[in-house]
């Protein structure tokens, strides 16, 4: 009788220290979950709190400024916001097309096994670390740009009214379109493989029915399972846009680091995260380190914003579509 | 010309250039491989991986303090990231409270998504300013922060990813949750989350902006406490810098860099994660 009850106490009070030792561990990953709000947290105040000395002193002026001269002490943001647009913009018109296109190659036509493999490598592209897509384009894409491309550009586009403006002055290799160019590159393996899920979680049937109906392959992709997954593929672009917009060491080493606006795509400019990286170890004194940190701020909020219309474009689409 | 047939030019042609698109993306790695290999592997010798850097003019420099300092950088940055990381996705996918959870998944997001150089001026804020000095732990801090949401979200994927029944079948042998996770879920979803782990580090020791005015550099050894050099500053530094030495010792650390960065994708892709399929961040 004595070890019947014995057997009967001990389940009841192993469930009790169970119990506590559950707790414990969903306090403690709680508490490491809780950490990442705080990083996050930490980092807007930081932001904010460092940049205060420039916001206090230069006020909404900074954005819309455009001189930059630290000995001076003059600070206007205007250059570097511009030439992160202009190079961004650049990108995304080369790669969202080339994307789109592989995107629709490895979901609609290629094999499951050669999709697969060729994804593979696209991946590997993304893992390229900046700094050597920024070493081979000084080395290989700038004269190749300085020599042939821009040259070639401003005899054919440049002669072209409007446009033209788009493409004169010297070709100095280095600048928007340069830059433009190795972040294009840069954000197509983004615009792929998330293009790709996408279109790859539109559902068989959409494909058939249009089959069936007579389209060609074509058709059915462009106007039935594209539409059908648009939400997902804007995702995608956005993604590769906030990619591109904080894009540092690739653009430091190729936009020419001139803090002026310039019409033209060919003339050397600067972008944010290169002024950020090209002045920041330097910069002394009070207002200049908080200038650059409050251009950081402007960089954080304007990718915090995109990235996240891309994400919820993309939880939409990979949620609604049938699983695979 | 019969609505038809243009209809199955348009076909043909539209079809044609999406192969043509992928091709030339494809192309794109191997041509940058190519580039590495052919300029990189003439400036590569024994120096280069046993020397310190030295003033250009001299012969045998090399960038032994580079590739010791990225190491030691990631290293720790992984020594703190990958814990943290790891259990917070531990929470995600097993004790998620619905609307908590999902906050903190959609700012795991976001952090993944933060420019890396604005990441350097938090650890530059954290870490810099109140000790005064540049030191490779910054750049530590740094990088710890670029991996913690990356390894979160991947453990979460994996864990995410192990049936639902060998779960029940643990509790209902009498398993409490937490022993559950530890010897059940955890060890079933080790392999996708190791792979996740890897990629994670292989893609911050790539990282060269947040370490600019953290770990900032150094022409000679030194300690964590220290400015630390680390071989994407270095490449950085030698490839914007005017002499040509300096360029071919871009062009080697470049392939010694992409070549470890490529090794890790490899490994944890092919062989580590063979047969579980990898998500993308």
């Amino acid at each position: 009788m004595a070890s019947q009850a014995a057997v009967v106490e001990t389940p009841g009070r192993k469930r009790t220290s169970s119990q506590t030792g559950d707790l414990i561990a969903r306090l403690i990953t709680l508490l490491f979950a809780i950490s990442l709000l705080a990083i996050a947290l930490l980092l807007v105040f930081q932001l904010w709190i460092r940049s205060g000395p420039a916001r206090e002193r230069l006020g909404f002026g900074f954005l819309f400024s455009s001189e930059w001269n630290p000995v001076t002490e003059q600070f206007g943001a205007l250059p570097f916001l511009y030439g992160t647009v202009v190079t961004s913009l650049v990108a995304m018109l080369i790669s969202v097309p080339f994307g789109l296109g592989a995107a629709i190659f490895l979901s609609e036509l290629a094999p499951a096994k050669v999709s697969n493999g060729l994804t593979f490598v696209i991946e590997l592209l993304a893992a390229i670390p900046s700094v050597i897509y920024g070493l081979l384009a000084i080395f290989t894409l700038v004269p190749l740009m300085r020599e042939y491309i821009e040259p070639f550009l401003k005899h054919t586009l440049g002669e072209i009214p409007i446009v033209g403006d788009l493409f004169h002055g010297p070709a100095y290799g280095v600048g928007y379109l340069t830059a433009g160019l190795v972040l294009a590159i840069m954000t197509v393996p983004f615009v792929i493989s998330v293009s790709r899920e996408s279109l790859l979680a539109v559902p068989r049937e959409q494909r058939e029915a249009a089959l069936a109906l007579g389209a060609t392959r074509w058709e059915s992709t462009w106007q039935i399972v594209v539409p059908y997954a648009k939400l997902g593929i804007l995702g995608s672009v956005f993604l590769g846009l906030a990619r591109a917009l904080g894009e540092t060491m690739a653009v430091t080493m190729v936009i020419g680091n001139v803090p002026a606006v310039s019409a033209s795509l060919l003339a050397p400019g600067y972008s944010i995260a290169a002024v950020i990286a090209n002045e920041f170890a330097e910069a002394s004194g009070k207002i200049h380190p908080a200038a650059l940190v409050e251009l950081g701020l402007v960089l954080f909020a304007l990718t915090i914003v995109i990235n996240g219309l891309a994400r919820i474009m993309i939880v939409a689409t990979t949620s609604k579509g049938s699983k695979r | 010309m019969s609505l038809l047939t243009w209809r199955k030019i348009v076909n043909g042609v539209m079809l044609t250039l999406t192969g043509v698109c992928t091709v030339t993306t494809v192309a794109v790695l191997f041509v940058i491989l190519g580039l590495l290999l052919y300029n990189g592997a003439s400036s590569l010798s024994w120096n280069f991986f046993t020397q310190l850097p030295k003033p250009p003019g001299e012969t045998g420099a090399g960038m032994a303090n580079a590739i010791v300092g990225s190491f030691e950088i990631v290293g720790v940055a992984a020594l703190i990231g990958i814990p943290i990381g790891f259990i917070a996705g531990i929470y995600l996918a097993e004790y998620e409270d619905k609307k908590f959870a999902s906050v903190v998944r959609y700012i795991a997001d976001l952090l993944n998504g933060v420019p890396s150089i604005i990441v350097g001026i938090l650890a530059w804020a954290l870490v810099v300013l109140p000790f005064r000095h540049f030191s490779g732990f910054a750049g530590s801090v740094a990088l710890s922060v670029m991996l913690i949401p990356i390894v979160t979200r991947q453990t979460e994927q994996f864990l995410r990813e192990v049936p639902l029944a060998l779960r029940e079948g643990a509790l209902a042998l009498g398993a409490c949750k937490w022993k559950m996770i530890a010897t059940v879920a955890v060890p079933a979803g080790s392999k996708g989350i190791l792979t996740g782990m890897i990629l994670g580090v292989a893609r911050i020791a790539g990282e060269s902006a947040p370490l600019l005015f953290t770990a900032l550099g150094n022409q000679f050894w030194g300690n964590m406490n220290e400015p630390t050099s680390s071989l994407p500053v270095m490449i950085y530094r030698y490839a914007t810098g005017p002499y040509e030495e300096w360029h071919q010792q871009a062009w080697a650390a470049g392939l010694v860099l992409i070549a470890m960065v490529l090794t890790a994708n490899i490994l944890a892709r092919l062989v580590i994660s063979r047969g579980v399929s990898v998500p993308r961040g």
